[in-house]
């Protein structure tokens, strides 16, 4: 379980984040959703601390992650999966050494262990052996998210994190990444924490909900709790296409 | 930005890039596969250029010291000497700033703006240490190599010069080339190529982690790399040569 409590953050004398406080709880995709510059992505950089917070704290199952030291944080992202808008896969290594990395660093293993468990990894998001000497330049989109998440699972991580993790992919492949992250959020029972403006997902997959609005913590539910909400910021973003429109009419005629 | 603002920015990096590795294991594979990148990558840009500009040195020579009162040997000296104290280790730096500091900024600068260094930190591993470091290793190991090879290379076309045009005595040429060598100005050198090697890799890796934006920012990261290290190298070549051969 990830508990934030009260953190800010602000850029120069802008003001990013605003006294938030979220629980996310383990075994639950929990989404953080809202508008562009909402401030979403400042906030999942101070969660893996990429950006120092301002005040507040953030606690990894009751550890002051905020409060630590670098060789301490060291520990805890040594837990942390993290799936990037862009994949971030390394460009010079192949899709199965993208996979083998973090395992190469952190584990004494031998190198057919450490392969072994890559080839796991990559068949668990179903990517076939014949991609695995790819470079990352030529594979697909949708493959790069799923090598991203086999390199995120790599160690085993008790949090997954996704910063937009459909953005630039087809209706069908987005369906397949969002049900993998549900799948493996079950699976390995992680407290995972997904960043989006895409309602489809939401609606897939999440557990829990909270809307971010003008950098301060607007709203929190359920999917249920989301579609009869009558928060107008709410609202607006929820049924912002004349799809999800009548996804409510028909939730509400039922 | 204040100058004093980089310089400490600078500073804190080089810090992160020499604390203690992940794995030794892996800087050491990093470090081989940078030796390979920058130094025998280097290695045939490294060989034209110095054939032409030894070559190139002994016309020079043979045209600026055409006096029956100067005996020929001294072209072949004064061309052996040249290629040893300035043309091998700081035109060959200056060069290789351009070709092996452009390509740093712009693979670390790619790798910031494409998240690859905070997937890196994420992960749990110092990004500086894991790209800095090998790079700084590896130019340190492979520029004095680099220089000798350029010496003997910038030599050699002084020769072919005088074999194919005539414009000293091959024999003098060679006579000269061998006559009062001073083992010292090696040494000199060797000292500034790893200077150079220095500040070529670390300006260069600073240009890339301080990159953000998108493909314009990294062009111009790589532009800033060349054109601040060509800058710091003639800078410190002026300083060496007054430490090392004047005072």
């Amino acid at each position: 379980m990830i508990e934030i409590k009260g953190i800010s953050k602000s850029f120069d004398s802008k003001e990013i984040l605003k006294n938030i406080d979220l629980n996310l709880e383990r075994g639950k995709v929990n989404m953080i959703i809202g508008k562009s510059g909402a401030g979403k992505s400042v906030l999942l950089k101070c969660l893996v601390g990429l950006f120092d917070i301002d005040e507040g704290s953030i606690l990894y199952d009751g550890r002051p992650f905020s409060e630590m030291g670098y060789q301490n944080k060291k520990e805890i992202r040594k837990e942390i999966g993290m799936l990037f808008q862009g994949s971030a896969l390394f460009d010079s290594k192949s899709v199965l050494e993208n996979v083998m990395f973090p395992l190469t660093i952190f584990s004494d293993k031998p190198y057919e262990e450490i392969k072994e468990r890559a080839l796991f990894c990559l068949r668990r998001v179903n990517i076939e052996e014949q991609a695995n000497p790819l470079f990352p330049a030529e594979i697909s989109g949708g493959m790069k998210k799923r090598v991203a998440i086999a390199r995120a699972i790599a160690l085993q991580p008790r949090y997954l994190f996704c910063d937009e993790p459909n953005s630039g992919l087809d209706p069908q492949t987005s369906i397949v990444i969002d049900n993998l992250i549900k799948e493996i959020t079950l699976e390995f029972d992680i407290t995972t924490v997904v960043i989006t403006h895409d309602m489809s997902s939401v609606m897939e997959i999440s557990d829990f909900i909270s809307f971010i609005h003008q950098g301060q913590k607007w709203w929190e539910g359920s999917r249920d709790d989301i579609l009869n909400s009558d928060n107008k910021e709410v609202v607006d973003f929820v049924y912002a296409s004349n799809f999800m429109k009548a996804v409510r009419d028909n939730f509400k005629k039922r | 930005m204040s100058i004093f603002y980089h310089l400490g920015k600078y500073y804190i990096l080089m810090l992160q890039a020499f604390a203690k590795p992940d794995k030794f294991k892996v800087v050491w594979r990093r470090v081989i596969d940078e030796m390979l990148a920058i130094g025998v990558g280097s290695i045939p840009i490294v060989a034209i250029l110095s054939v032409f500009m030894g070559a190139v040195t002994l016309l020079q020579m043979a045209y600026n010291f055409s006096s029956p009162l100067v005996p020929y040997y001294t072209e072949g000296l004064a061309t052996r000497d040249t290629m040893i104290l300035e043309f091998a280790p700081t035109i060959i730096s200056l060069i290789l700033a351009g070709k092996v500091g452009s390509s740093i900024a712009g693979n670390l600068g790619t790798m910031k703006v494409t998240e690859q260094i905070d997937a890196l930190e994420i992960m749990g591993v110092n990004p500086q240490s894991y790209l800095i470091m090998p790079k700084m290793v590896a130019a340190l190991f492979v520029f004095p190599f680099i220089v000798i090879i350029s010496i003997f290379l910038g030599t050699f076309g002084g020769y072919l010069a005088s074999l194919l045009t005539g414009v000293i005595p091959v024999e003098k040429y060679v006579f000269g080339i061998r006559f009062d060598f001073t083992p010292f100005y090696v040494i000199y050198a060797l000292i500034k190529a790893e200077f150079f090697a220095l500040i070529i890799t670390s300006v260069s890796c600073y240009q890339g982690f301080i990159t953000s934006g998108g493909a314009k920012e990294v062009g111009d990261s790589g532009t800033r790399a060349v054109v601040y290290s060509c800058i710091i190298i003639l800078l410190f070549d002026l300083i060496l040569t007054q430490l090392l051969l004047t005072a």
